[in-house]
């Protein structure tokens, strides 16, 4: 009850102070800003309200960019993290790189990948599964660093093969790093199909935001924004759910 | 052979290796060392087929390596151990299971999928496996406790189910690393009388490690007493015999606590 009630009572609180501040002018004076450039959350409502069909199309695409992304960048975290696992070498090379292709902007990639892949979802998705990729990569490999090496000892006299100890002691061992990467990775997401959009699209939220900023539709545009948390937001759930569905043991 | 070991070694319906047989350990002249530390110096050992033999030493003499030793997790620097007709350390690895110092039941399997884990390594299905190891649970006091998680056992629960994992293994050799190290004395006293009955119902070659004197004389039929590192022989105990049923009884024996005065001055004379 407390994990809801909480945040509900926080956002509530929040929402109502940005109203408050917004419909009195008080925030766009202090800013020293038009007060329409501040839409208030009722307004925000009402733009989402009354261009439904039109922010909901736009959400749709976005939304299949983060899932599809989200996916994509979660089978490459784990291949790798395991792929890493039975080979220190590997796992010492690769390594740095890993690190090196996460300190590079993603918008100084992105434009790239619109070259090579076009228009289409295609680019977005290589931008999404970039960002949530390695989150999931570096905890798959801790995780399956972190068993206890007695535990190994333990399983090596009762007869487990080298695939049975990776499937019956070292994968379990490694779950919840792995979901915590990916819970991490699922907050990326959402960026990275914003980013993907920005470079090159003709849909999608983050292609909405890019006009309603250039139109100062900003009402419009916080709906997008909200719209974008909200998938966030949901997607950390769904894995959360699906974590105490699975991590039984913690 | 006692008959009810080959009662049981008849009932397994899948194979253990040289079961039926039973094997001895056999210790030659066995050194190791870690990196440029000399850990094991020179042990001849015995523990003939479905006996016990004790380890004492003084902590961080090097028993546990002793232990792995003997299992096959790692082969010596010089000397040799046989378990049975094997002497490589794969082959000893089949004969030999490995309980170690803390339970390390794995928290996402039940008790019975616990103890039952060498079954299903060795790939027997899980309801067969389950079946197999239940039996056990029967045997051992634990019925009831089949389904729970290791979080939802007590300390000595926990090691009990870890001893069935061992004993499930079906080996011939057990080599147990302080068992009971991590128990308070009440539970750890009781403990010890449940592994003494359960060895009794189940005969197995024992190799015990501990650093409980009394622990070893009640437990094992021999009971060596290790130097401080590198670890050498100070000297070779028979536990009395007739032992009493009952613990209490058993360590109180004036017999006993003769033997036992015995083994913590050897004790003392290994440390210096």
């Amino acid at each position: 009850m407390r994990r809801w009630l909480l945040p509900a009572l926080l956002l509530a609180a929040l929402v109502g102070a940005w109203q408050v501040a917004a419909s009195t002018g008080v925030l766009a004076d202090l800013l020293n800003l038009e007060s329409f450039l501040i839409p208030s959350p009722v307004e925000i409502a009402e733009a989402l309200w009354t261009n439904g069909a039109l922010v909901f199309e736009n959400a749709w695409v976005t939304l299949r960019e983060i899932v599809f992304g989200f996916l994509l960048g979660l089978v490459l975290g784990l291949g790798v993290g395991f792929l890493l696992r039975p080979f220190e070498t590997l796992r010492l090379a690769a390594y740095p790189l890993m690190v090196a292709s996460q300190a590079i902007p993603i918008l100084v990639f992105a434009p790239i990948l619109v070259v090579w892949f076009g228009y289409g979802i295609g680019p977005k998705l290589a931008v999404v599964a970039l960002v949530c990729f390695f989150p999931i990569a570096v905890a798959t490999a801790d995780g399956l660093r972190s068993v206890d090496p007695e535990a190994i000892k333990m399983m090596r006299t009762l007869d487990a093969s080298r695939t049975q100890l990776l499937w019956r002691l070292e994968a379990p061992t490694s779950l919840p790093f792995v979901f915590s990467g990916a819970k991490i990775g699922a907050t990326f997401a959402p960026i990275g199909a914003v980013f993907g959009e920005w470079v090159g699209a003709e849909s999608g939220l983050g292609h909405l935001i890019l006009q309603d900023n250039a139109l100062l539709n900003t009402s419009r545009l916080f709906a997008a924004a909200f719209l974008l948390a909200a998938m966030a937001l949901c997607l950390y759930g769904l894995l959360a759910l699906i974590e105490r569905r699975v991590v039984t043991w913690r | 052979m006692p008959a009810k070991a080959k009662e049981f070694a008849a009932a397994k319906p899948f194979p253990f290796p040289d079961y039926a047989a039973g094997a001895g350990v056999a210790i030659r002249g066995l050194t190791h060392s870690y990196a440029d530390l000399q850990t094991i110096d020179g042990i001849d050992l015995d523990a003939p087929a479905y006996s016990a033999l004790g380890l004492v030493g003084p902590s961080g003499c090097g028993k546990s390596t002793l232990l792995e030793l003997i299992s096959g997790l790692q082969d010596p620097v010089r000397g040799e151990i046989a378990i049975g007709d094997s002497t490589d350390a794969p082959g000893r690895l089949d004969h030999c299971a490995f309980m170690p110092q803390r339970d390390l039941l794995l928290p996402w399997l039940s008790a019975i999928d616990n103890a039952a884990l060498a079954l299903r390594n060795r790939g027997v299905r899980r309801g067969p496996a389950r079946l197999e190891a239940g039996e056990l649970f029967e045997r051992f006091g634990l019925v009831g406790f089949e389904r729970a998680k290791p979080t939802e056992l007590s300390g000595g629960m926990r090691q009990r189910v870890a001893f069935l994992r061992t004993l499930v293994a079906g080996k011939p050799v057990m080599a147990l690393d302080e068992p009971f190290a991590s128990l308070d004395a009440i539970t750890r006293a009781e403990m010890q009388q449940w592994l003494a009955g359960a060895l009794e119902a189940d005969p197995r070659t024992v190799v015990l490690v501990t650093h409980d004197v009394e622990e070893a004389l009640y437990l094992c039929d021999r009971v060596a007493v290790l130097s401080a590192r590198p670890a050498r022989v100070v000297e070779e105990l028979s536990a009395p015999v007739p032992r009493a049923a009952d613990r209490d009884e058993a360590v109180t024996d004036p017999e006993f606590v003769a033997v036992r005065e015995q083994a913590l001055q050897a004790l003392h004379e290994g440390m210096r």
